[in-house]
C-alpha cells in the first residue's frame, strides 16, 4: 500500500508536456542523425561512379574498347577478352551455387534434423561466408587446379567462385523457406499432399524471391572476387576468346580466361596513365553490371512478392 | 450464470437423416508430445453424417486430438499415440504405426482455426486437392471448383473473380474458401478446428449454417471453444477436461441433463 501510494504521487507529479517535449526532440534528433549517415552512405556511391565515370569516360564512350583485347598500348587496349570471361566465370558461379547451394538449403531446413549435428551444420555454413576468399583460391588450387587437373581455366573459376557464393546462398534459401508460415504448409499436408508435393508446389514457389535475392547478392560479391582467381593462376594478358560454347563444350570449360576485376588490377599496376583511363573504365562497367544484377534481384523479388502475397 | 436450455433455443440443428452408423471409434486412446501425456484414455464413438462437438476449456487438449485424427501431429516430432481410432466401413486403425498418414488424410479432411488460403488464385486453392489426385482435365476441374464454391456458399460472391488472389477476399471468405477446398475432394470426415473463433459474428453465422448443411453428405468434428456455437450446430457433443474426455452424449442432454456435476459447471459457465 505503501508503495502504490508513492507511484501514484510519482504519477501525479509526472509532467505529461516537459516530458513529450524532450522525447520528441529526442526523436527529431535521431532522424537527422539518420538522414545523416544515409546520405553519406549515398554519396560515397555516388563519388566513386561519378569519379570512374569521368576518369574512364574516353574510354566508356568508344565502343572498341568493349571489342578490342589487352595491348600493350593503352588506346588499343579493351576488355573483351576480359568481359566474356567474366560471363563465363559468372555463369559456371551461378550453376554451381544453384546446382549445390539451393538443394542443400532446402535438405537442411526441411529433411535434416532439428538436433545438436543440425545446429553445428548449420553454424558452420554460416561461419563458411566469412572465409576470406583468398582461402577459397588456395583451396580451389590444391583441389581443382593440382588434384583434378581441371588447370587454370573457366571451370576452376567457376567451381571456386560458386563456392564462395554458396554460403550466402544456402543461408538465404533456408531462411526464405522458414518463412513460409506454418499454417500454409499444414494446408498442403491436411489436403493430403506428400513432403515433396507440398515443397515444390508451395515452400519452394512462395520462397523463390528469397532465394533468387540470396543468389543474387552473393553473385554482386563473387563477380568483384579478383584475389581467389589471381590465387588460382587467372592470367592477365589474353588475346583470344574461349571456344563458344556450343561449339566445343569442354574446350570452353577448360580455356584460360580473365575477367573484368583482374584486367583492371593489372591496368592500375602499370606506370602509365593511359592505362589508368583504362582502369577506371573497366571498373565503371564492372560497378554497372553488379548494380545491373541488384536491380535484377530487385524486380525478381517485387513479381514473386506481387504473385504470392499474403 | 447462463442458462443451457436458452442456448438450446438458437439450435440451427436441421433433423439428421438416416440411421446414426458408426463413423469413427475412439478406443482408449492416449496421446504424448515427449514425456508429455496429453490426451489420456479417450474413449468416444463418432457418428456418420452428424455434427460432433468437442468443448472444453483451453489447454483441455481439444485441438489435440481432433489432429490425430488426420495425423497432423505426424508433421513435428516427438509426437506418440497409443490405442486406436477406428474408422468405418473399412475399420482401419487411423493412429496405426503401419497406416500411412498420406492415406488417412486422403479421407479426412480439416479446416483451420486462421484460415490458410495458398497465396494463389481462389481457383487454384480449391483444384489443388483435385490436381494432387491426378484429376487434370480442365473441364472436370472447372465442374469441381464451381460445385466446391456452392457447397461453401461462396460461389455468388467469387465467380467473377476466380483467378485473383485468395488473400483478397475476407476472413470470412477466406474461411468458407478454406472450406472449399476441402470439400472439392469429398472427404468422407471434416474436422473443424475452431473455425470461426477468428471471424466477426456475421461470418461466424454463415459458416455454422454451411456446416449444418454439410452434414448431409459428409460426418463432421468441430472442436469450438464457444459453448453457445456446440449448442447451435451439433448432434452431438464430447466434452472435455485436463485431456481427459468427460462426457459424452447427445448435445440436447450434455446441456441439459448432464451426468457430469464437471460438465454441468462447465455448460453453465462456472468455470472454463
Amino acid at each position: 500500500m505503501q508503495t502504490r501510494g508513492e507511484v501514484e504521487t510519482r504519477l501525479k507529479e509526472f509532467d505529461i508536456e516537459k516530458y513529450t517535449t524532450s522525447v520528441r526532440r529526442r526523436d527529431a534528433i535521431f532522424e537527422i542523425v539518420g538522414l545523416i549517415a544515409t546520405f553519406l552512405v549515398m554519396l560515397f556511391l555516388f563519388v566513386i561512379s561519378v569519379d570512374l565515370l569521368i576518369d574512364g569516360w574516353v574510354r566508356i564512350k568508344d565502343g572498341s574498347f568493349y571489342t578490342s583485347y589487352p595491348s600493350r598500348f593503352p588506346e588499343e587496349a579493351g576488355i573483351l577478352s576480359s568481359w566474356v570471361g567474366t560471363v563465363y566465370v559468372m555463369a559456371g558461379a551461378i550453376f554451381w551455387a544453384v546446382v549445390l547451394g539451393i538443394p542443400a538449403g532446402i535438405y537442411l531446413e526441411e529433411y535434416g534434423g532439428k538436433g545438436k549435428i543440425a545446429r553445428i551444420i548449420e553454424a558452420n555454413i554460416s561461419n563458411l561466408a566469412a572465409v576470406p576468399s583468398i582461402v577459397y583460391g588456395l583451396l580451389a588450387l590444391g583441389v581443382f587446379v593440382y588434384r583434378f587437373k581441371f588447370g587454370e581455366s573457366i571451370l576452376t573459376a567457376g567451381l571456386t567462385l560458386g563456392l564462395l557464393m554458396l554460403p550466402v546462398v544456402v543461408v538465404s534459401t533456408r531462411e526464405s523457406i522458414r518463412r513460409i508460415p506454418r499454417s500454409i504448409r499444414e494446408a498442403a499436408y491436411a489436403l493430403g499432399a506428400t513432403r515433396w508435393e507440398t515443397l515444390f508446389h508451395h515452400i519452394l514457389p512462395y520462397s523463390l524471391g528469397g532465394i533468387f535475392t540470396g543468389l543474387i547478392i552473393a553473385a554482386s560479391r563473387a563477380i568483384g572476387e579478383t584475389a581467389p582467381l589471381i590465387t588460382i593462376g587467372a592470367l592477365t594478358f589474353i588475346a583470344f576468346l574461349p571456344p563458344a560454347p556450343w561449339e566445343d563444350f569442354w574446350g570452353m570449360l577448360l580455356s584460360p580466361f580473365t575477367v573484368l576485376p583482374i584486367q583492371m588490377y593489372n591496368w592500375v599496376s602499370r606506370p602509365q596513365e593511359a592505362f589508368h583511363t583504362n582502369a577506371a573504365a573497366a571498373g565503371f562497367i564492372l560497378l554497372v553490371i553488379a548494380l545491373l544484377m541488384n536491380s535484377i534481384a530487385f524486380y525478381l523479388r517485387y513479381k514473386v512478392r506481387r504473385k504470392y502475397q499474403w | 450464470m447462463v442458462n443451457p436450455t436458452k442456448m438450446l433455443e438458437e439450435r440451427k440443428v436441421s433433423p439428421s437423416t438416416g440411421n446414426a452408423n458408426l463413423k469413427i471409434e475412439v478406443k482408449n486412446f492416449d496421446f504424448y508430445y515427449g514425456s508429455y501425456h496429453a490426451l489420456k484414455g479417450i474413449n468416444f464413438p463418432i457418428y456418420e453424417k452428424r455434427v460432433t462437438a468437442i468443448i472444453g476449456p483451453s489447454g483441455c487438449g481439444k485441438t489435440t486430438l481432433l489432429r490425430a485424427f488426420n495425423r497432423m501431429h505426424d508433421l513435428y516430432a516427438g509426437a506418440r499415440y497409443e490405442g486406436k481410432i477406428i474408422m468405418y466401413p473399412d475399420g482401419i486403425n487411423l493412429v496405426d504405426k503401419n497406416t500411412d498418414p498420406l492415406r488417412v488424410r486422403m479421407r479426412i479432411g480439416m479446416v483451420f482455426q486462421k484460415p490458410n488460403p495458398f497465396p494463389k488464385s481462389i481457383y487454384e486453392n480449391v483444384a489443388y486437392g483435385l490436381k494432387i489426385r491426378g484429376i487434370k482435365s480442365k473441364k472436370l476441374l472447372d465442374e469441381a471448383v464451381e460445385r466446391a464454391l456452392n457447397g461453401a456458399a461462396l460461389w455468388e460472391e467469387v465467380k467473377d473473380r476466380l483467378h485473383t488472389n485468395a488473400y483478397s477476399l475476407s476472413g470470412g471468405q477466406q474461411q468458407r474458401l478454406c472450406i472449399a477446398r476441402a470439400i472439392a475432394v469429398e472427404p468422407e470426415v471434416l474436422l473443424f478446428d475452431e473455425p470461426t473463433s477468428a471471424l466477426d459474428p456475421i461470418s461466424t453465422a454463415k459458416i455454422e449454417d454451411l456446416i449444418v448443411e454439410l452434414k448431409q453428405r459428409v460426418t463432421i468434428v468441430i472442436v469450438t471453444h464457444n459453448m453457445q456455437q456446440a449448442a447451435r450446430i451439433s448432434d452431438y457433443t464430447a466434452f472435455m477436461y485436463l485431456g481427459e474426455l468427460v462426457e459424452f452424449g447427445p448435445t440436447e442432454k450434455i446441456f441439459t441433463k448432464p451426468e457430469k456435476k464437471l460438465t454441468e459447471d462447465y455448460i453453465t459457465g462456472r468455470f472454463g
